[in-house]
């Protein structure tokens, strides 16, 4: 993945709008989190393989952080912490958010043709 | 007599080396045969490498390639159940308790280790610990291996008592870090606490490391 560049991710999106897509969608901050820190709350959401079609979508943000919102047919979809992308070997928009050590704290990933259980892409 | 085979059952890449390495290998050495059924591949796992070099589509290539590295560094064999990262506890079990069953009466082990449910931390653990308990409880009497659960919670002592079984593993530690070092995706940070601070005493993370323990299940009550 790369350190985002707005206006080409913005064009990716473009190229998503309007067609059926599957997204990932998840946000974490690990299953530790409350282990390491007792005063820490266990937060995430995460969907795989949602289908769904919108109209435009949007990256918005400056600096490091973006956030990236899709306006659906019936509704909205949104993602916040977004650092880092990527359009893979498999034409899929993969996007994601890492703190400082790397972790990954948010993603958003967009494909015509469902995310599989393991990559195929890698051997 | 009945031939010894371990069975090690975590639910994620890293878990054999980090939790059981230095008791996989004393069994090793006594050329006992260890076999290692790995629930899922990570998926989900938010390390990305340190410097970053996985996303979250291609990690779990990456963890399956660790894993089979580990596995040979560990001299064990190893099977990959197919489930998915951070869903076990979403699974039912008596179907993951029939799927481990099957697998534990083809391999038929003297003895099983996996987490103890409840006291594992990470869902998957207490997921996969609880079917493996189910699996090996409709194991016929006369087939029924031994089974070791480990509780990793911070207050698990002061719950569950001491446990039964505790190795110092400190004679395999070599084996067990090279072990670790294999999983380069999750491993980074715990490397560098390691190679920062050497000595045991004066790190509790490392103590963590050198003592594995585990209960023995008690099938009678
Ligand atoms: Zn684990």
């Amino acid at each position: 993945m790369e350190v985002i560049v707005k206006e080409k991710v913005q064009q990716i999106i473009d190229q998503f709008a309007g067609k059926d897509v599957y997204v990932h969608l998840e946000t974490t901050n690990g299953a530790y989190a409350s282990h390491f820190d007792e005063n820490a709350y266990n937060v995430g959401a995460f969907i795989r393989n949602a289908k769904v079609k919108y109209e435009h979508g949007k990256i918005v943000g400056s600096g490091n952080a973006y956030r990236v919102g899709l306006k659906l047919d019936l509704g909205w979809l949104y993602a916040e912490g977004v650092t880092d992308y990527e359009l893979d070997d498999q034409n899929r928009l993969l996007m994601a958010g890492h703190d400082r050590e790397g972790r990954l704290m948010v993603a958003l990933e967009i494909s015509e043709t469902p995310f599989s259980h393991e990559s195929v892409g890698q051997s | 007599m009945t031939q010894e085979h371990v069975v090690v059952i975590y639910p994620h890449p890293d878990d054999e080396s980090f939790g059981a390495a230095g008791t996989i290998a004393s069994y090793r050495e006594k050329g006992v045969p260890v076999t290692y059924l790995c629930g899922t591949l990570g998926e989900m796992g938010r390390n990305m490498g340190n410097p970053v070099f996985a996303n979250r589509e291609t990690l779990s290539s990456y963890r399956k390639e660790e894993l089979v590295k580990a596995c040979q560094a560990l001299d064990i064999d190893v099977r990959m159940l197919g489930y998915r990262d951070k869903t076990l506890e979403f699974e039912q079990v008596e179907q993951v308790a029939g799927h481990l069953q099957s697998i534990l009466e083809e391999i038929n082990p003297t003895l099983v280790i996996t987490h103890y449910p409840g006291y594992a931390v990470h869902p998957d653990h207490d997921a996969l610990g609880e079917a493996v308990i189910e699996a090996v409880r409709n194991i016929e009497d006369s087939r029924r291996p031994e089974l070791w659960a480990q509780a990793i919670a911070t207050n698990y002592e002061k719950e569950l008592g001491e446990p039964d079984i505790r190795h110092d593993i400190k004679p395999y530690w070599d084996k067990k870090m090279a072990a670790i070092e294999t999983h380069l995706s999750q491993a980074s940070g715990m490397m560098s606490l390691i190679k920062e601070k050497p000595d045991f005493n004066e790190n509790e993370e490392l103590e963590h490391l050198r003592y594995e323990r585990f209960y023995r299940w008690n099938y009678n009550n």
